[in-house]
């Protein structure tokens, strides 16, 4: 029960996977962290911010 | 008593100091210029959210202690509450320092609240490392005795052992600690004092 609330949606009990490419390596873990924040970056400058429009009409 | 000793108080020159600086509306304003609302702007904030969750669970791990958090299913739960907010304090601490980079946002004597955040970096990667090695399991062991090395080499192995688990559990929990919350204390009100900076157009060439 307790593992089954608590335990991580992906198995992750096993050793990582690497990217090899000549002498650059990374971990799936850290390559996909790395693209996460870059998606992040990108939706955060083009998302339009809720309340912007209030704001407007207010003035 | 003259205006003229009354002026060379402490008290009053600190105030009239600090208040001159930073009086109550800058410190927590009404409102921001129309450029803020943006959601590259939440990322600080999300930064702060994150650190305070840290810090809370860490209190907790501290309370119950190591066998408590690798064994019970409670402990282990805060446990990862503890490691994931690391992971979203990064991710979004991350995401703000691009934001300030492409903003170019050290402009206009704000060189001091651009470093005291590259010292937060650096200040929050030394607070991680020595959290890794606090675990108390296997994965601490192989970290510090790989990581031992590189600080060796540097020569700063003679005050900072990767091996000393005492000691780089004291560094985790009281001085990386201590020091991350007065830099963000100093950074944020840097922030307030100098007020957001504005966008290149407005005063393109003018304070490079
Ligand atoms: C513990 C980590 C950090 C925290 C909690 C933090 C928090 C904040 C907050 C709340 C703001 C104001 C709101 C905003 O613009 O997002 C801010 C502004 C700023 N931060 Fe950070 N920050 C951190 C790390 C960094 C890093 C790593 C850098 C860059 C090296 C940085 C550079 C700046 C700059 C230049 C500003 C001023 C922006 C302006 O005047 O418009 N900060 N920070």
């Amino acid at each position: 029960m307790g593992s089954f609330l608590f335990g991580a949606l992906i198995n992750l009990n096993h050793p990582d996977h690497y990217f090899q490419w000549h002498f650059l390596g990374i971990s799936a873990a850290n390559a996909i962290v790395i693209v996460l924040m870059v998606a992040t970056f990108v939706a955060a400058l083009l998302l339009p911010f809720p309340g912007r429009r209030r704001r407007k009409e207010n003035q | 008593m003259s205006t003229s000793e009354i002026d060379r108080q402490w008290t009053t020159r600190l105030r009239k100091r600090t208040f001159g600086k930073l009086p109550p509306e800058k410190m927590l304003p009404d409102t921001q210029p129309s450029y803020v609302s943006s959601w590259i702007y939440v990322f600080g904030v999300a930064t702060i959210s994150s650190i305070v969750v840290v810090i809370g669970t860490g209190c907790v791990l501290a309370i119950f202690g190591p066998q408590w958090w690798h064994t019970s299913p409670e402990g282990r739960f805060v446990n990862s509450l503890h490691l994931w907010s690391v992971e979203i304090f990064f991710f979004s601490m991350v995401i703000h320092l691009w934001g300030k980079y492409f903003m170019a946002a050290w402009r206009g004597g704000r060189a001091l609240t651009w470093i005291t955040g590259m010292v937060l970096f650096l200040c929050s990667i030394v607070t991680a490392l020595t959290g890794y090695v606090s675990q108390s399991n296997f994965d601490s062991q192989w970290i510090s005795t790989q990581a031992k090395d590189a600080i060796n080499g540097s020569g700063g192995g003679a005050f900072f052992n990767l091996l000393n688990g005492g000691q780089m559990l004291m560094w985790h929990i009281v001085l990386m600690p201590l020091i991350l919350v007065l830099l963000v204390g100093v950074h944020v009100v840097l922030v307030r004092i100098k007020g957001v900076v504005p966008p290149f157009e407005e005063n393109a060439g003018a304070d490079q």
